[in-house]
């Protein structure tokens, strides 16, 4: 069942973030980023939800796993010149765990 | 790949590919043992980043780009996570394990970038002269 769950939130995840990325990214990768930091950002809040197993499958692990990408975002990094790939690297991980920590904090002060 | 007009099927290729990378990603988070710094993740976004940078090695990758969907943004953008390696930092930070959070964050973005490169490395070396252009 958890891997069915985790399927299903890859089969939406994915190619959401495969139309993001096409549509905004470009000479610097702004569709990855954002992608990185709003997944990164739901994951933090699912996290604080204490959705159960079956609710995490599906959102965290399948949704949010799938949506954020480390691989195309190191790819990225390391094809573009020096300074855009330091600009990337430094935005996707600070506001990838900031994003996370805000979305860990609002849902944990809401409940 | 961007001068390509988005098709449906183009959709549902990364939707399979992603679907298949995420029950990857699940077994090997299920198949690891326990521990207090998150191994598998890092593992897994290692791997698949010098994957990815590899692809283009493949012959079947350079011939056809549905293929090449399947597998880069398909089955290795699934497998890979940023939001399980940022919400692991998160955890281990707001735990009191600040340094094992700082040494996540750094080995992980070291690791995967080096790892990316050498498989683009690697990956041009591969290549046929002609595929280069």
């Amino acid at each position: 069942m958890t891997a069915v769950l985790v399927a299903l939130g890859a089969v939406v995840g994915a190619p959401l973030r495969y139309v993001i990325a096409r549509a905004l990214d470009g000479r610097f990768p702004t569709g990855m980023l954002l992608v990185n930091v709003v997944g990164s950002g739901l994951f933090g809040a699912f996290a604080a939800m204490a959705l159960g197993d079956a609710g995490w499958a599906l959102l965290g692990t399948g949704f949010c796993g799938a949506f954020t990408s480390f691989s195309s975002f190191a790819v990225q990094a390391v094809e573009r010149p020096a300074r855009t790939a330091t600009a990337y690297v430094v935005a996707t991980a600070v506001l990838s765990v900031g994003a996370c920590a805000v979305g860990w904090g609002l849902v944990s002060a809401v409940g | 790949m961007t001068a390509r007009p988005l098709r449906a099927t183009d959709l549902l290729v990364v939707a399979a590919g992603g679907a298949l990378g995420a029950l990857l990603r699940l077994a090997v988070d299920t198949a690891a043992p326990d521990s207090l710094f998150p191994w598998p993740t890092l593992g897994i976004n290692v791997v698949g980043a010098f994957a990815l940078g590899l692809l283009p090695a493949l012959t079947v990758v350079r011939r056809s780009p549905q293929v090449a969907l399947a597998l880069g943004p398909g089955v290795l953008g699934g497998f890979t996570t940023v939001s399980a390696w940022a919400g692991q930092v998160r955890a281990l930070a707001d735990d009191g394990h600040t340094g094992l959070a700082g040494l996540c964050l750094v080995a992980t973005l070291a690791a995967g970038l080096v790892a990316a490169a050498l498989g683009q490395h690697l990956a041009r070396g591969a290549a046929p002269p002609e595929s280069q252009t």
